[in-house]
């Protein structure tokens, strides 16, 4: 009887053992630790530009710019021992341009060296998510370079999730320490007149920032976020190659005061209208203690034609008005502590409308798996004192 | 006159933005599908970012848009 017993307590173990193996669900899901590649975007354009009001002639002359920019961003991702996600992204730009009033700062000459120019300008960027907790840890650095301008760059900011994960705080300093080279008209300079054998002197222009925004989720179909930021810059805040024409004839380089506080407010609203439709717009007012008041809105209505393309009309519309230091051609006096001719500072309207399309086939662009979208934009830019633009762009994503 | 009927506008919007927020219902993860459509997102696309880049140039303004604020280039 004791064998019969054993014998079935053994059977039992085994019925048991041999479960066992049966490991319980890992709901957690294994995520790589090694650093693996995300995506990778190229987005490039073609900008060209015309108007009457150069700032380098006095706020009269060509404003005739082309500009061809090329933006690289690469982003890796990997998590750590604690599953956190760390996110890294390296982009760098550059953009190729040419001026018609760059051209003028030497009047003299049938065409000066500061006609053309290149900018380059790479960043770092890092994050950390942590999912169980809802909150994103993150840092940067950037760098910017042309002829007669430097700048380094550095921002860390900080993002935190709702309870429900409906909602998002975010917060982000930012600090920008500028350099500008002194590169006045050629009348103006002390001495020699030799672009490239005269040593500038050069200027600093500092900028801080502080941004916050709040996003939140309404309901399956509609989100909003708020957004304001606070900015302080100090030092050389205009360009030195800016001329200004007083009434007496007398030409003058530009002199805006040493300090200035931007606060721009902003509100962003997007919602799903029906299986194809997404309305996107953007609200923003913006004013500075120059003076500077200015109202954006932008509205977007992405298409969809099929889940695979889309097509998204957009429009834009921007006011301003003109800062205190800002007069025409020949009309600063003397008596003017500050002055200033750049109509990108006067009070003026504008329109920016035009159309783009977004391919994303499930193969792949040209049956090419790793090479999942393809974007085309044009828009047409036309300000109420004159100038107006084109601007082609296109965005390739690869992952 | 005008500065009343401008603190009226004002403390209408703030209002409605209060009542909207307030009445957010709480979205699962799983009924997320039309919100996490890549051209539902809050902040600006890739493709804009050179659009950005000339309007900081060409405008006063800049800021309270996710991008550049000020600073790191010779604009505005």
């Amino acid at each position: 009887m004791r064998k019969i017993y054993l014998i079935i307590v053994w059977m039992y173990a085994g019925l048991l053992a041999s479960f066992s193996q049966n490991a319980t669900t890992d709901s957690s899901g294994y995520k790589t630790r090694k650093l693996t590649f995300e995506e990778v975007n190229l987005v490039s354009s073609y900008y060209v530009q015309d108007g009457d009001h150069a700032s380098v002639t006095g706020g009269k002359g060509s404003e005739k710019l082309t500009d061809f920019a090329n933006v690289l961003d690469v982003k890796f991702y990997r998590h750590d021992k604690k599953n956190r996600k760390h996110i890294y992204s390296l982009e760098a730009g550059i953009d190729n341009y040419t001026s018609a009033s760059s051209d003028k700062i030497d009047l003299i000459a049938n065409s000066s060296a500061s006609s053309g120019d290149m900018r380059i300008y790479p960043s770092l960027s890092w994050s950390r998510e942590n999912e169980k907790r809802g909150t994103t840890f993150g840092a940067g650095a950037s760098y910017s370079t042309e002829y007669d301008y430097n700048s380094f760059g550095g921002d860390i900011s900080f993002a935190q999730k709702t309870k429900s994960r409906n909602g998002e705080f975010f917060i982000k300093l930012q600090a920008y320490f500028d350099r500008v080279l002194l590169v006045y008209p050629v009348e103006l300079r002390i001495g020699s007149t030799d672009f490239y054998n005269d040593s500038y002197g050069t200027d600093s222009r500092n900028s801080f920032s502080a941004s916050a925004s709040y996003s939140q989720i309404i309901n399956q179909r509609f989100q909003l976020m708020f957004l304001a930021d606070v900015v302080k810059q100090s030092g050389f805040l205009g360009l030195p190659f800016h001329r200004v024409y007083f009434t007496d004839n007398s030409v003058h380089v530009e002199n805006l005061p040493n300090s200035r506080l931007k606060i721009p407010l902003g509100l962003r609203a997007s919602y799903f209208l029906g299986d194809k439709i997404i309305l996107r717009a953007f609200y923003r007012y913006y004013q500075d203690d120059w003076n500077l008041k200015s109202h954006t809105i932008n509205l977007e209505t992405p298409v969809k034609i099929n889940p695979f393309f889309s097509f998204t009309p957009f429009y834009r519309f921007y006011n301003q008005t003109a800062i205190k230091y800002f007069a025409p051609f020949s009309e600063h006096m003397e008596t003017d502590q500050y002055y200033t001719s750049n109509f990108d500072l006067s009070s003026f309207n504008s329109n920016f409308l035009g159309a783009g399309i977004r391919l994303t086939p499930l193969n792949g662009v040209f049956g090419y798996k790793h090479f999942n979208m393809v974007e085309i934009r044009y828009g047409f830019y036309k300000r109420s004192n004159g100038l107006q633009s084109n601007i082609v762009s296109v965005n390739l994503k690869f992952n | 006159m005008k500065m009343h009927v401008k603190k009226i506008f004002v403390r209408v919007v703030l209002i409605s933005i209060c009542m909207f927020v307030c009445s957010c219902s709480s979205v699962k993860e799983y009924q997320k599908s039309r919100l996490n459509d890549s051209e539902m997102i809050l902040s600006g696309r890739k493709i804009e970012k050179t659009e950005n880049s000339f309007q900081t140039y060409r405008e006063g303004a800049s800021g309270a848009n996710g991008g550049k604020t000020g600073g790191g280039c010779g604009c505005n």
